[in-house]
């Protein structure tokens, strides 16, 4: 089934939704929609219906286009249909101010992948129940996976006992630990 | 009775417990000894590699990739390469898909063994862990004699194999799987009708298929429950739809079942990887011919400029990826690995995201606990087969 039949299928179940095919390198096996953010939850709905039967929630993750494209993200979602043997990728474009519709009340799976999302990319699931970070602590400022987050951010850690030398007598200790190892044993 | 104290308790469970495999933190209420609610806290192991990934170049993942699940390294790599040589347009030779075929499913006997020996140690069978890390120890022997690295070969590279077969490991491999079954049945003596593992694992950690869908559970879980999903069979890759294997199932979604689902599967894997080690002739190819991603041969690197100049490059830059996406799912040990790769036609990729089997399971913990006695987390924990270093990323 390609992409262009799913979206018939769909078509008479979610009137008004503007599905767009996507080409994909792996198409031939995982068929590839744009679903409009407000239609999501009909559509995914809609893919449980006979004839289609993705029944079984696979993966939610999404990708940061920043700064080339606009809406920068890519909410990607993997849905399975155990019995037809067949695969299907829903993508979602927003941007961070907009809110994507959670998929929890069709498929509860999808509540640590959401979570997972919210906190390395910083898109928030609406009506998701308890959408808190799932990764880093709690108390960690900014989203990791976005791409103008920095690599090598310093952050002092939060969690730990501070260290209980100043830099002065680390780099002393460290000189002097150097000259033990370097003078010759008499 | 009616100054009884009724109030339920909550105990932390974790992240330093013997029984939670790793770092994964369990907040559960207790009433008395029923679980009344749990509330699973991850992200201890988390390193960033899905970030990380995306400053290095596209042979340089793998290394990263393989330390996600680390009872499974090379089925996570494996799924990496497939993705890329998806984007890429590649076909591996015939012997390249037998030899991943052999290294995927000595990879599953591994990750199964070790789910074994501590599914089993858990649950009070120490010998069990004793067994199985036995034959354990000659897995990771093997791996060492192909990648030489016990846990994380890379041996997997995208484009084919990181260099040819050693001498004498076909031989190997067939020694080990000659010892197997018989150390199986060993294993299944112990354990598979012993009276306190049946009254420890029967009707215990019950799951039905249809939860399974909506909490995205596949693998030996959904098995175990009734359904027949098995990537091998439903979306074949590297060639598994030319091997003969049953895809092994059972009825009531409990732990005895997803136990006797799992030793089953390892008699299958040893069926597949014998039918494997036949189509692996002495000599031949250990990569795809394409020029742009696998260096030229030593010989001609040391004679020709050109394989010269193509070498240098492959070291240096790095082959670049065309833009595009691709996920190919692959049927770990634990379920429907994939991962999920994002090329911007350079030579690093743009995203890397490792599908994690584990996660799923951590989430729907409660349908398996709630409910239960607190013993039973213990052996619900174990026959999930959580790997938290998959879990967290």
């Amino acid at each position: 089934m390609t992409a262009a039949d799913i979206i018939a299928a769909l078509a008479p179940a979610v009137p008004g939704a503007a599905y767009e095919p996507l080409a994909s390198a792996d198409s031939d096996v995982t068929p590839v929609i744009l679903v409009p953010a407000e239609h999501l939850i009909a559509t995914c709905q809609a893919l449980q219906g006979p004839g289609l039967e993705y029944v079984a929630f696979s993966d939610v993750t999404a990708v940061d286009f920043h700064p080339a494209r606009d809406p920068r993200f890519d909410v990607v979602y993997h849905l399975v249909s155990p019995h037809r043997r067949a695969r299907v990728r829903l993508k979602v474009r927003v941007n961070a101010d907009v809110e994507v519709p959670s998929l929890t009340p069709v498929f509860p799976g999808a509540g640590w992948p959401e979570r997972e999302v919210y906190d390395l990319f910083g898109i928030v699931f609406d009506g998701h129940q308890d959408l808190r970070r799932l990764m880093m602590p709690d108390d960690w400022e900014g989203h990791p996976l976005r791409k103008d987050y920095p690599v090598q951010l310093r952050k002092d850690a939060q969690t730990y006992m501070p260290l209980q030398v100043t830099e002065e007598e680390f780099r002393a200790n460290v000189e002097r630990d150097r000259h033990v190892r370097t003078t010759p044993k008499p | 009775m009616a100054d009884v104290r009724t109030e339920t308790m909550t105990v932390n469970m974790g992240p330093q417990h013997p029984s939670t495999h790793g770092v994964l933190r369990l907040v559960l209420e207790l009433d008395g000894e029923t679980v009344v609610s749990v509330s699973p806290t991850i992200g201890f192991l988390h390193t960033g590699i899905e970030k990380t990934c995306e400053q290095k170049k596209w042979q340089q993942v793998i290394p990263l990739v393989e330390r996600m699940d680390y009872l499974a390294p090379q089925s996570n790599s494996l799924a990496f390469c497939l993705s890329v040589e998806k984007i890429l347009g590649l076909e591996m030779p015939e012997r390249v898909q037998a030899l991943r075929v052999l290294i995927a499913e000595l990879q599953r006997l591994s990750s199964h063994l070790v789910w074994f020996g501590t599914h089993a140690m858990e649950i009070g069978a120490i010998t069990g862990m004793l067994y199985a890390f036995r034959e354990r120890e000659i897995l990771l022997n093997l791996f060492e004699l192909l990648g030489g690295f016990r846990f994380f070969p890379s041996y997997i590279r995208v484009g084919g194999l990181r260099e040819d077969i050693p001498r004498g490991f076909k031989e190997a491999v067939k020694e080990f799987l000659d010892r197997l079954p018989g150390k199986l049945d060993e294993y299944e003596t112990l354990i598979t009708q012993n009276p306190i593992w049946l009254d420890r694992t029967r009707g215990v950690g019950v799951i039905s298929y249809a939860d399974c869908c909506k909490w995205g559970l596949y693998g030996p879980i959904a098995r175990a429950a009734g359904g027949d999903f098995d990537v091998r069979r439903a979306f074949p890759y590297t060639g598994y739809d030319t091997y003969e294997f049953d895809v092994i199932g059972a009825s009531n979604g409990d732990v005895y079942d997803r136990y006797l689902v799992r030793m089953a599967e390892m008699r299958e894997s040893v069926k597949i990887c014998n039918q494997a080690l036949d189509r692996i002739a002495p000599v031949g190819a250990w990569a795809c011919d394409d020029k742009r991603i696998v260096p030229p041969p030593k010989d001609q690197v040391y004679t020709e400029m050109e394989a010269l100049i193509q070498h240098f490059l492959i070291y240096s830059q790095g082959f670049t990826v065309p833009a595009g996406d691709a996920y190919v799912p692959v049927e770990g040990p634990r379920g429907e690995h994939g991962c999920y790769v994002v090329s911007d036609g350079t030579n690093r990729p743009w995203r890397v995201h490792m599908r994690s089997p584990g996660l799923m399971a951590c989430q729907a913990l409660h349908k398996f606990i709630v409910g239960g006695m607190i013993a039973d987390v213990i052996a619900v924990i174990g026959s999930l087969d959580v790997v938290m270093g998959g879990v967290d990323r």
